[in-house]
This record gives structure tokens, C-alpha cells and sequence, in this order.
């Protein structure tokens, strides 16, 4: 009998329907975003017209500014305490509320985020916390510090303990071992959950809504109040612009986990 | 050697700074839902007052627990706008769900048919749009839908219609939107199980005599179910409580809970309400939320 055949026609079929239906969205917004017309769907040519409004546009580069310190500053504690959550889950085995641990960095990945956003938002209420940059950065850490956990939990789950026993067995004690010899082959990882918790946390709208208080707004909240008024062409810019910010994350992390993979482990899975 | 015993130690330590972060800052909050939509009834305006005075001990305590009243939800199971909402959500989460197995299967199956090296590029090219901004990705489709836009200009021009179609604030729109941003949750986990697959499997049903929709309908499929149901769990779950996408492509003739959630905390300002209507939706999602757990742990479990 003949082998089942591994690529049929219409395997390679749905592949490209499918990478057609996610790109060409996006492909579109992004060539309608140099159109010179003010009617959005009405091609008037090439300009860069909407590029020179956004930058005009005080309220939204002040905005994006305030998005970009959140993004910074969450992305930044949440690798840190992501990673310690990794450590502890992946090497840590049992301590007591290990459960009550896992769980609660499990649940925000998938927790409907209206929730995520009120709860958070009557904490503040109740600690009479002002709200704006700190809170909205505190509620931001919460939610990605959980994809951190996951990123670099699979990375030290794929690594080789040896290496490290190897390292204790020289004479290292465990802390000198994790930070010489741990520390160095989990980095790529480390670094994509550092661009995972900035690319999600420049993307939030809904818990940044409820945790943000009058005057501190982010560029999400933004756009979508200019969105639900209809359609402007200056939004295509910005999303451009946002598009062309997150392509860059993509390739550093791309090559922060390619660098990994050619010290012969696999590759991190973000 | 036991060096094992001697890292764990350390490394349980490190658990210590985000175990604190999450009690603060995830499982207090519920506490604090938990509390608000137990007391206070509609009258009652933010901001609260403190939960209750720790300094005044067991009387505060037990006048802040004689306090508390099923009122607002007593209220939610009785309106109907919050009855139709959780019906409305759970109804566009399953057929949401449905519609993205059906989509994203085919295309987890081409990918993991792929050589080897192009497999790489492909979940690269899936994941990529889930790093870009949902708001955007939304908005690219608000673009397409609209009364002049892409879509009604390509159907006019094929003349398959004669006047331009009504796409926003459709259902169509807002199942379009949800299954574009949920994509690359469904096809991950379904293309984690099929490439893990062992391709003798199928050769041998394919030796035996079984002709292909066979091979896929009592081998492959069977053996994909573990990643069928993370796929599932991992899309069902948030689009049960979503609230940007049907707000922006469905229009506001009948809302989901999430959307119902914001009204009511934003415009309407009844907190209580609001708060009771978030616990009754995460004790929905409570069951799913638990299997999703369960199943993470066995991949991890099975990935060491």
C-alpha cells in the first residue's frame, strides 16, 4: 500500500487561506495609512500626511508616551518577578501553597479581563490610591508577569539539570550556580517574556480603563475612543507606527531565541 | 549526588516576592469584589469606605457580616437585561469556539504536514499577529467592513451584489472580528499535538486499507483531542466575558456580559451591581477555568 501522503493539496490550501486571512487585515491598514485622501477608503495616492497629524496630535503623543513608560516599567518588574515565579515552580518542587501559586499565575492568562480590570480597580478604590501611572503599571505587572512565568518556565523545563549539578559538584553554591550557569542559558527566554509583558502591556485597553485615573491616559484608550467615533485616517498611521514598534520587538526576540537555539537547546516557544 | 534537594531551596525562596505580588494584587482584589457586591445596594455611591476597621476587631467584624445581603444578585438573576446578557455571551462563546475549531484545525494540520524547517516559519507567521495589537486588528477590519470599504467595494465589483451589504454592527462582523483575534489561540495548541503526533500512526491506518477521512476520523483526530480541548478552553474562556470586539463590531442592539459589566460600572456607576455581576461570571467560568489548570498541568507534566 501507497504511504499516506503528508501534504496534500489541501493541507497547502488552508495554510495559505488561513495566513492570507490573518495578514492581509493588517497589509491593508498599513497601505491605506500612507493615503494621501481624507476619505479612508478613497486612494488619493501616496503621502505622509496622517503622520505629520499624529505627531501634532498633542493628546495622543502624550498618550503614547504615557503607554510607552507603563509598558516599560510593567514589562520590567514582570520579567523579574515572573522569573522568580518560574524558578520556584520549576525548581523550587514542593513548598507549601504551591497550588494556590501555580493557580493564581495561570488564571489571569485566560481570566476575562473586565474582571481582572474591576477587581483591581475597587482595590485602589478601597486603599485610596491615586490613580494614573502607578496603578495602571501595578495592574499591567499582575496580568504579564503570569506569560513571563510561562515562557521561562518552559524554557528552564526543557534545560538539562545536570549542567547545574554539574556546577554544584565544582564547588558552586546553588545561588552562584543559578546566576553563572542558569542565569546565561534561560536569558533569551528572558528576554521574550521581557518583549511579551511590553508588546501586551502597550496593547491593553481593558484593565488600563479601569485602573487609570482622569488625566493619565494610554494610546489603546486613546484610539479607541477616536475608533468608536468613526473612522479617522490619522488612526491608520498610528497603528502603523504601533505595528512598526512591535516588528521590531519581534525581530529582537526572534534573534534572542535563535542565539539560544544555536548553543544547542531548543528554541523558546515565544 | 543530591544537589537537587540542595537547589530547591533557593529556588522555593524565590517564590516568595511574586507569591506576595499575586495575593496583593490578584487575590485580595476578589476579596474586595466579593465584599462590595455582598453590601451595599444601589443607593450606595464610590467611593466605599474601608472594608472594615481591623483596629475595631471582632465587632466590626461581626457588624460588618451582618451587613452583608444577596440583594444585587437577587436583582441580576431577576433582570432580564442581565439574564439575556449571560445568555448572549455564553451563546456567542460556544458558536465563537465552534467556528474557530473549524478554521483553525485544517490550518494546524497543513502546518504540521510542513517539512520540518518551514514548520519553524509558519508558527512564527501565526504568532506574529498575536503580538500585534488586537485594537489595531480590529480596527484593520472596521476598515474593511465599512459601508465604503474594502469588502462591499470587491463584491460590488465581482457583482455578486448590487448594493453595498451592511457589515458593521452585524453579528457577522462581531464573529469575524473575535475569530481573526482568537486564531492564534486555537491553532497553537491543536499544532503542539498533531506535530507531537507519531506519523506510523497513520501510515499504518493508511496500510491497513483505511481510506483518508478514515485515517483522520478514527486516528488523528482522537489522538489531537488533548490539544482540541486546551484550543477550546483557551478561547472560550475570555470571549465569554469580551467586551472591546462586540462593543466596536456588533453594535449595541443586544450586549454581552462583559459589555453589560462596563455600562453598568462606567455610565451607570452602580458598582454593587457591577461587582455581583463579576462574581456570578467567574463562577460560570469556574468549571472551565479549573480544566484549563488541570490540562496545563498534565502538558507540563508530560513535557519534562
Amino acid at each position: 500500500m501507497r504511504k499516506v501522503s503528508r501534504l496534500s493539496r489541501f493541507n497547502v490550501a488552508a495554510l495559505a487561506l488561513g495566513l492570507a486571512f490573518l495578514y492581509l487585515p493588517i497589509l491593508i491598514l498599513v497601505i491605506y495609512s500612507f493615503n494621501a485622501s481624507r476619505l479612508v477608503t478613497v486612494w488619493g495616492g501616496w503621502s505622509l500626511r496622517w503622520y505629520h497629524e499624529f505627531f501634532n496630535d498633542r493628546a495622543m503623543i502624550e498618550a503614547a508616551w504615557m503607554s510607552l513608560r507603563v509598558a516599560v516599567s510593567s514589562a520590567t518588574i514582570a520579567t523579574l518577578l515572573g522569573t522568580l515565579a518560574a524558578v520556584a515552580l520549576s525548581r523550587g518542587e514542593r513548598f507549601r501553597g504551591r497550588t494556590l501559586f501555580s493557580g493564581m499565575l495561570y488564571a489571569p492568562l485566560v481570566m476575562p479581563e473586565v474582571i481582572t480590570g474591576l477587581s483591581l480597580l475597587l482595590l485602589f478604590v478601597a486603599l485610596n490610591a491615586e490613580r494614573g501611572f502607578w496603578t495602571v503599571t501595578i495592574a499591567h505587572t499582575t496580568l504579564t508577569m503570569c506569560f513571563v512565568a510561562v515562557v521561562v518556565q518552559s524554557r528552564l523545563g526543557s534545560l538539562d539539570r545536570s549542567l547545574e549539578e554539574a556546577a554544584m559538584d565544582l564547588g558552586c553554591d546553588p545561588v552562584r550556580a543559578f546566576l553563572s550557569v542558569t542565569l546565561p542559558l534561560i536569558a533569551p527566554a528572558i528576554v521574550a517574556g521581557w518583549m511579551l509583558a511590553f508588546t501586551l502591556s502597550l496593547d491593553d485597553l481593558v484593565i488600563a480603563s479601569f485602573t487609570t485615573g482622569p488625566g493619565s491616559t494610554t494610546l489603546p484608550i486613546r484610539i479607541y475612543s477616536e475608533v468608536r467615533l468613526g473612522v479617522k485616517p490619522e488612526i491608520n498611521a498610528i497603528c502603523t507606527l504601533v505595528i512598526a514598534l512591535i516588528a521590531v520587538v519581534i525581530v529582537i526576540a526572534s534573534l534572542a531565541s535563535k542565539l539560544s537555539s544555536s548553543q544547542g537547546e531548543s528554541a523558546a516557544p515565544l | 549526588m543530591s544537589s537537587r534537594r540542595i537547589f530547591a531551596r533557593p529556588a522555593r525562596f524565590a517564590a516568595i516576592a511574586p507569591y506576595v505580588w499575586m495575593v496583593l494584587f490578584f487575590l485580595v482584589p476578589f476579596a474586595f469584589v466579593l465584599k462590595i457586591s455582598l453590601s451595599q445596594t444601589a443607593i450606595a455611591q464610590p467611593p466605599y469606605e474601608p472594608v472594615f476597621e481591623l483596629a475595631a476587631g471582632w465587632e466590626a467584624l461581626k457588624a460588618a457580616f451582618a451587613a452583608l445581603s444577596v440583594d444585587n444578585f437577587r436583582l441580576i438573576a431577576s433582570d432580564d437585561i442581565y439574564v439575556f446578557a449571560y445568555v448572549r455571551s455564553l451563546t456567542v462563546a460556544v458558536t465563537a469556539t465552534a467556528l474557530l475549531l473549524l478554521i483553525g484545525y485544517p490550518i494546524a494540520y497543513g502546518m504540521s504536514r510542513l517539512p520540518k524547517s518551514w514548520q519553524a516559519v509558519a508558527m512564527v507567521l501565526v504568532i506574529v499577529p498575536f503580538w500585534t495589537s488586537f485594537l489595531i486588528r480590529i480596527y484593520a477590519w472596521i476598515n474593511i467592513l465599512q459601508h465604503d470599504g474594502l469588502l462591499n467595494r470587491i463584491l460590488l465589483a465581482l457583482h455578486l451584489v448590487s448594493q453595498p451589504v451592511v457589515w458593521l454592527s452585524t453579528d457577522s462582523a462581531m464573529y469575524i472580528g473575535i475569530v481573526y483575534s482568537y486564531l492564534p489561540f486555537m491553532i497553537l495548541p491543536l499544532y503542539a499535538t498533531l506535530a507531537k503526533m507519531e506519523p506510523a500512526l497513520e501510515e499504518a491506518a493508511g496500510d491497513l486499507g483505511a481510506p483518508p477521512w478514515q485515517v483522520f476520523w478514527l486516528v488523528t483526530f482522537p489522538l489531537s483531542l488533548p490539544g482540541v480541548g486546551a484550543g477550546v478552553l483557551l478561547c472560550f474562556i475570555p470571549i465569554v466575558g469580551e467586551f472591546v470586539i462586540p462593543d466596536l463590531l456588533a453594535g449595541s442592539n443586544s450586549l454581552m456580559i462583559g459589555q453589560t459589566l462596563w455600562l453598568e460600572f462606567f455610565t451607570n456607576k452602580d458598582w454593587p451591581v457591577a461587582s455581583a455581576a463579576a462574581i456570578v461570571l467567574l463562577v460560570m467560568l469556574l468549571v472551565p477555568l479549573l480544566l484549563y489548570e488541570r490540562l496545563q498541568k498534565r502538558q507540563l507534566e508530560q513535557g519534562r
